[in-house]
């Protein structure tokens, strides 16, 4: 690629092939997604049946595709169907017999089968003139804005031509032929995009400090080792736009003046390496990687490196001595990698989303991103929402979009009809947001100020049935795992903590233990050397601060509120209740249960193993948790 | 966390040592390549014997303790075989709130072995793994390739005698 003039050409040709310019009005195009989620959950069949169904029907104005993730899990596999001129209608809980209905009836028939649509699936009711509810209205979509995952779902993630056809590269052309490098940091600068890896710095000023830096090499590294459980976002944009990090990371790399790029993927994601292989090779080809691109003067290339498990590996020192080859221990800061870090190099090290962000802003301008969001926290943010929560998924919404309409809105609220008890945010690094301040506005500064954090931004929903000690102590055991071992508040101090939660689930803790939990976590985060024990002790300093009365209800009444810890809780059958089928009893393991046939039955608490098998086969609801 | 380091001797054939030597080959000029390396001789073996990383530490020419400390540092570096089958749960958030907790018991339970640890007819290994990132199937476990979401401990059963072969 030498030129912007050919790069439009492409983009022209890719753009009337996907029927984007309203050459072909009765062009069709059916897309599955076939991110990890998907294909688990069968999307593959439903490909395959689609592109038979059409082939045997000699539809050949239909194209069928792969794309990435559409973004409701629950909801998959997700076929939609894009029509020129026509609202997109999108199909959910495809199999492949529906798939072979949907082609008969939308295809052929031209009739959505309206059904199947995610929007009845959720339960929306289609407005007056039309005849399923499209998408972009349902409760969950509406309130989303999508600037990092804008293709995801709509492109094929293998083919470098739909990239083109929705501006792909248009933004490094823009940036090679028209600004420079110090140009370019003004507009990151400018439009207030910050780390979406968690941290929430300034990208531009991440830019800015690494530019002026000499040295004979400089390196861009795209942090891809998402290892919060719970967060996906990384993923999806990898496995459904891996062109735009490429994009961005080479747009990074004219900016600091680097030649030479990093993706450290963690290895838990094949089918994301997978794409964005195929992604750099397409690049490569085609001439958007290599030397002189755009006839500039500036070369650029790039390799993955994949992670082999190790959480601390998502710190940024640590990832950089990762990729060095070695055991991926943090290093001290100062020096920073902006001016020493991969290969002792001054080094720009963003996350995923963040550069996901980039050619967007060069296209459209800093004031277009500045636009939305709020004062302090610009732009979108992508959420994975999990747990105890209706619509699970990833939604990408502008920042200050407060946690009820989340939850409630997006979300759909709770399942059951449970009560939401706290959102959980930042993963392991991470605190709660408790139900009493579910109105927060969701950025960087106002998670910072109720001692919470942004995080990479899974966001797990939890309702009454959730323990706050037991989460903490989940949490901790997490990091006692993942702690490198390299420092020793860390490496001990959390082994510590997880001691002291276990004593209290348990239900050996006493009021002095909780002191000393917050006294212990306090000397954690000053004292460990890098951001993973520096953040380890934030679920139980937030668990503490927002729930302190369950820790109270552990050590004094000894007494598990939610019902979760096994050692606190005792099985009880309610006379009332109880019909004598003894179903329990024949179920129970160890005999724990006695009674006569259609009398209420008792459970032995001294033998009793708390399997809670029992619960489990009672048909009338008459076991309970006490 | 303690690796289990396997006391099965160790079986290599001469073609996979061929293989292995190959990739050392194609990647010796730069060390910074040598968890690639590794990760290749996993894909080879199956697991990462001490037999091979002494070879590893011999072709790219970096002391056996550095291969070492990489091998044990990171969770995917296996020091032992796994089963024909590796049943994998995943204990990430949603999941463990979902109750893949109880997944993983009863599975323990079924074949008698806990974590990392293999069947003694080498036909299944069991691992609790992070997040898979399919957290909206939660709770999910893997049997090699194979998927499975919304799991509850009375499906084990049905699912682990799928694999009877």
């Amino acid at each position: 690629m030498k030129s912007l003039a050919e790069l439009q050409a492409v983009r022209e040709k890719a753009r009337n092939r996907m029927a984007l310019n309203g050459n072909a009005p009765d062009h069709v195009r059916v897309v599955v997604g076939l991110a990890t989620c998907g294909i688990a959950a069968g999307a593959r069949p439903v490909l395959d049946t689609i592109t038979q169904e059409v082939e045997k029907n000699h539809l050949t104005n239909v194209t069928v595709s792969q794309t990435g993730c559409i973004g409701m899990c629950q909801f998959e596999p997700i076929v939609e169907v894009l029509v020129p001129g026509k609202e997109k209608v999108t199909y959910g809980k495809v199999n492949a017999e529906k798939a072979a209905r949907i082609v008969a009836e939308h295809l052929v028939g031209g009739k959505p089968v309206a059904e199947y649509t995610i929007g009845s699936l959720m339960g929306n009711k289609p407005a007056q003139d039309e005849t399923v509810t499209p998408l972009k209205n349902t409760d969950f979509y509406k309130k989303q804005v999508r600037v990092a995952l804008r293709n995801c779902g709509f492109i094929d993630p293998e083919s470098l031509d739909d990239y083109i056809a929705c501006d792909g590269y248009q933004a490094l052309a823009k940036c090679l032929t028209e600004y420079t490098p110090d140009q370019v940091i003004k507009i990151i600068t400018d439009s207030g995009l910050r780390g979406r890896g968690g941290g929430g710095f300034p990208t531009g000023r991440k830019w800015a400090l690494c530019a002026p830096n000499k040295a004979p090499q400089k390196y861009v590294v795209c942090n891809a080792d998402e290892g919060d459980p719970g967060a996906f976002m990384d993923r999806s944009v990898l496995e459904g736009d891996p062109h735009c990090i490429i994009e961005a990371m080479a747009i990074a790399g004219y900016a600091i003046g680097a030649t030479k790029g990093f993706v450290y993927v963690r290895a838990e994601y094949p089918i994301a390496v997978r794409r964005l292989q195929i992604a750099i090779d397409a690049a490569r080809e085609a001439g958007l990687l290599g030397k002189n691109l755009f006839n500039s003067g500036f070369d650029f290339d790039m390799e993955i490196r994949l992670g082999a498990g190790a959480f601390v590996c998502g710190e940024e020192t640590a990832l950089m001595t990762s990729i060095e080859g070695n055991r991926g221990e943090p290093r001290p800061r100062p020096p920073y990698p902006a001016v020493k870090g991969l290969f002792a190099s001054p080094t720009v090290e963003n996350n995923v989303e963040t550069f996901a962000n980039v050619p967007q802003i060069i296209l459209k301008g800093a004031e277009w991103f500045s636009s939305m969001g709020t004062e302090r926290s610009k732009g979108t943010k992508v959420f994975a929402l999990g747990g105890k929560i209706n619509h699970t998924g990833l939604v990408e919404i502008p920042m200050g979009t407060t946690l009820r309409d989340i939850v409630e809105e997006i979300g759909g609220g709770i399942p059951n009809g449970k009560k939401f008890k706290a959102a959980q945010t930042g993963g392991p690094s991470g605190g709660c947001i408790p139900a009493s301040l579910i109105d927060t506005e969701v950025d960087y500064d106002n998670l910072t100020a109720i001692g919470c954090m942004m995080g990479s931004g899974g966001l797990i929903v939890m309702d009454e049935d959730t323990c706050m000690v037991d989460m903490a102590k989940f949490f901790l055991e997490f990091t006692v795992d993942e702690s490198c071992g390299k420092c020793t508040p860390c490496r001990v101090g959390t082994k510590r903590l997880y001691e002291k939660l276990e004593k209290i689930t348990s239900g050996n803790g006493t009021l002095e233990d909780i002191d000393e939990l917050e006294e212990l976590c306090m000397y954690i985060k000053q004292n460990s050397l890098c951001g993973l024990g520096q953040t380890a002790p934030n679920p139980v300093l937030a668990t503490i601060r927002f729930f302190r009365d369950e820790y109270v209800a552990h050590v004094v009444d000894k007494k598990c509120p939610a019902g979760v810890c096994k050692a606190l809780l005792n099985y009880y059958i309610d006379p009332e209740k109880c019909k004598g089928c003894t179903a329990c009893a024949r179920k129970c393991p160890v005999g724990a249960i006695s009674g006569t046939v259609k009398n209420p039955h008792t459970i032995d608490t001294s033998v009793c193993i708390k399997c809670g098998a029992c619960m489990e086969t009672c048909k009338f609801n008459a076991i309970k948790k006490v | 966390m303690q690796k289990k380091i396997s006391s099965i001797p160790f079986k290599g054939t001469a073609e996979q040592a061929a293989q292995l030597q190959k990739v050392i080959d194609a990647n010796k000029s730069d060390r910074s390549r040598l968890m690639m390396v590794m990760q290749q001789a996993q894909d080879i073996y199956g697991y990462l014997p001490f037999e091979v990383q002494q070879m590893i530490a011999d072709g790219m020419d970096v002391p056996l303790e550095k291969v070492f400390g990489v091998s044990t540092f990171y969770a995917q570096f296996a020091l032992s075989p796994k089963g024909k089958y590796n049943v994998s749960v995943c204990l990430g958030t949603a999941c463990y709130v979902k109750g893949s907790g109880a997944v993983l018991q009863k599975i323990s339970e079924t074949l008698g072995i806990s974590p990392d640890e293999c069947t003694p007819d080498g036909k299944f290994s069991l691992s609790a793994c992070r997040c898979v990132g399919a957290c909206g199937l939660a709770p999910v476990m893997t049997i090699n390739d194979d998927v499975y979401g919304r799991m509850t401990p009375d499906q084990v059963a049905g699912i682990l005698a799928k694999y009877a072969d």
